[in-house]
């Protein structure tokens, strides 16, 4: 049985995200560079770390479930830095 | 507000159950609290992956069946084992759960926390939204004396602090009672919840009225220590896995794709037929259990629910919510008497610990305490779900004009061809009875 799936664009608009200014986490590129396995690319349930040709790594943090997966999953000190939005910004579930 | 800081009795971070019970027993006792949210609304950030067990609220708010918000009483609750083309599922009904004080209920956190925290500010607490307590404040000699917040002049002094920031509680790792990072105990939830319109929820699941079902699974998850689960609102059905963040690093996938092939099972894609994506969430939960909690009163700080590792991952077991409330009773009781008494050390409130370990919240984690490194063992996982599968399939499978083997010799066949060693099953068998006993 199989049904059309949703994309993963419809996926994310899916979720009410109230964007603050700041980018409340940061990745150091250079840090990542020397990461092999990226395990943040692949273990981020919003999709958002993306390999840059050069071997670092590009993070949008905008559409964040601010569930704390990716520093949980990184191997190198120093490489995600992770606070939380400023208060009222960020995630808002709404059927969590 | 001056540029002093602001100086509370007690402060809360966080309005999630925990946070809000404890914020309750607070303001009950005549204490002046302030409860802290850094969303926009309690449980904007909150995810939960199935049932409520609300018996814990009998004592806080009589009759609390009549106006909390739930979706649907659970009346049905379904263990399913699965490989990717078998589901041998035990389902349960009955009709005690259909009536007050009911036994689980399905929820959204969107409506939950707001009203549990809403209990709170009706008994005098604080609710300060939109705000994030960034760290700590300490006094000259060092001793926790409240939190920073992100806004302006937002420093607030208390003589208790009362962490209930979550998962990955901040709070606690800066006092140095949780490390930076733990993903050998911490799993990955990810849900959908997909619109049906209510009837069709009820013919599909064979419910009525209110009714709920919910269903835990394993086997489901690609072999990644964990499992999947799915249950009934109103007019939506969630759908999710949870699974551990070691094994779902190795095993290279996405943890949406785990979703999806969940979804496309044919035991669970006749249930989805024609749902509409209605949000996609994710969360962290802390599954280390009685092992992985730490301290639980240092001075002038307590820790509770998932901050301080109280959700309950033990198999047939799966409950955080009631154990958080658990914990944020115990908490905000403690807290009033030590300040009352006049000493919110570690010591003035080691009553903390004793409160919990005389109720449900640590009495039941460290009766479980090994439940969920069986569960979560690769053998559990990625052998017994086809094991019993397989056996059922064979007994139940009708040879002609072969005669039927007998049920000892299909199970063995059932060992063999699922690799299983005999040795194993009886060891993880007793290692089993043992941890759940």
């Amino acid at each position: 049985m199989s049904y059309p799936g949703v994309s993963f664009e419809g996926r994310m608009a899916s979720v009410e995200f109230r964007v603050g200014e700041r980018a409340h986490i940061t990745v150091d590129s250079e840090v990542c560079r020397s990461c092999t396995t990226k395990d943040c690319v692949r273990a981020c349930p919003a999709n958002l770390f993306v390999p840059t040709t050069d071997g670092g790594i590009l993070f949008n943090y905008e559409q964040c479930f601010e569930c704390g997966t990716c520093y949980q999953v990184c191997n190198r000190e120093g490489a995600i830095t992770w606070t939380y939005p400023a208060g009222g910004d960020g995630v808002v579930f709404r059927k969590g | 507000m001056p540029d002093d800081a602001m100086t509370v009795d007690a402060v809360v971070v966080g309005a999630g159950p925990a946070g809000s019970a404890a914020a309750l027993e607070l303001a009950r006792a005549g204490r002046d609290v302030v409860l802290l949210e850094r969303g926009a609304f309690p449980g904007a950030k909150n995810v939960y992956g199935g049932v409520v067990y609300g018996r814990i609220l009998d004592d806080l708010v009589p009759q609390w069946w009549n106006e909390v918000p739930v979706q649907r009483w659970v009346t049905r609750r379904s263990t399913m084992l699965m490989t990717p083309t078998q589901a041998l599922t035990i389902d349960f009904r009955t009709s005690a759960w259909d009536r007050p004080p009911y036994n689980g209920m399905t929820t959204y956190r969107a409506d939950f926390d707001p009203w549990l925290a809403g209990k709170a500010v009706a008994a005098g607490a604080r609710l300060v939204t939109s705000t994030v307590a960034t760290s700590l404040l300490r006094d000259a000699s060092g001793r926790i004396a409240g939190v920073r917040t992100d806004r302006p002049d937002g420093d607030i002094r208390a003589e208790v602090v009362i962490a209930c920031d979550g998962v990955n509680s901040f709070l606690a790792k800066e006092a140095g009672l949780l490390p930076r990072a733990d993903s050998a105990h911490t799993t990955l939830g990810a849900k959908e919840t997909l619109a049906l319109p209510r009837e069709v929820i009820d013919e599909r699941f064979g419910l009525a009225g209110d009714q709920g079902l919910d269903i835990e699974m394993l086997g489901c998850t690609s072999g990644i220590p964990g499992g999947g689960f799915l249950y009934t609102n109103l007019d939506t059905v969630s759908v999710g896995v949870v699974v551990g963040l070691d094994g779902l690093v190795a095993a290279k996938v996405r943890p949406e794709e785990l979703i999806a092939s969940l979804k496309a099972h044919p035991a669970i894609a006749p249930y989805l037929r024609g749902a509409e994506l209605k949000e996609y969430s994710a969360h962290m939960i802390p599954e280390g259990g009685y092992r992985a909690m730490p301290r639980l009163a240092i001075d002038g700080m307590l820790v509770a629910g998932d901050a301080a590792s109280m959700c309950l991952a033990a198999g047939l077991w799966l409950e955080g919510v009631n154990f958080a409330m658990g914990a944020g009773l115990a908490a905000g009781q403690t807290a009033a008497e030590a300040i009352a008494a006049g000493d919110t050390s570690a010591r003035g409130l080691a009553g903390y610990r004793r409160r919990l370990k005389a109720c449900f919240v640590l009495a039941d984690h460290k009766r479980l305490r090994n439940a969920a490194d069986i569960v979560l063992a690769d053998r559990m996982q990625q052998e017994y779900p086809g094991l019993a599968c397989d056996f059922v399939e064979q007994v139940f499978t009708v040879t002609n004009p072969v005669p039927k083997l007998g049920m000892a010799r299909e199970f063995f066949r059932s060992v063999r061809l699922n690799d299983v060693r005999l040795r194993h099953l009886a060891q993880d068998g007793w290692k089993a009875l043992r941890a759940f006993r």
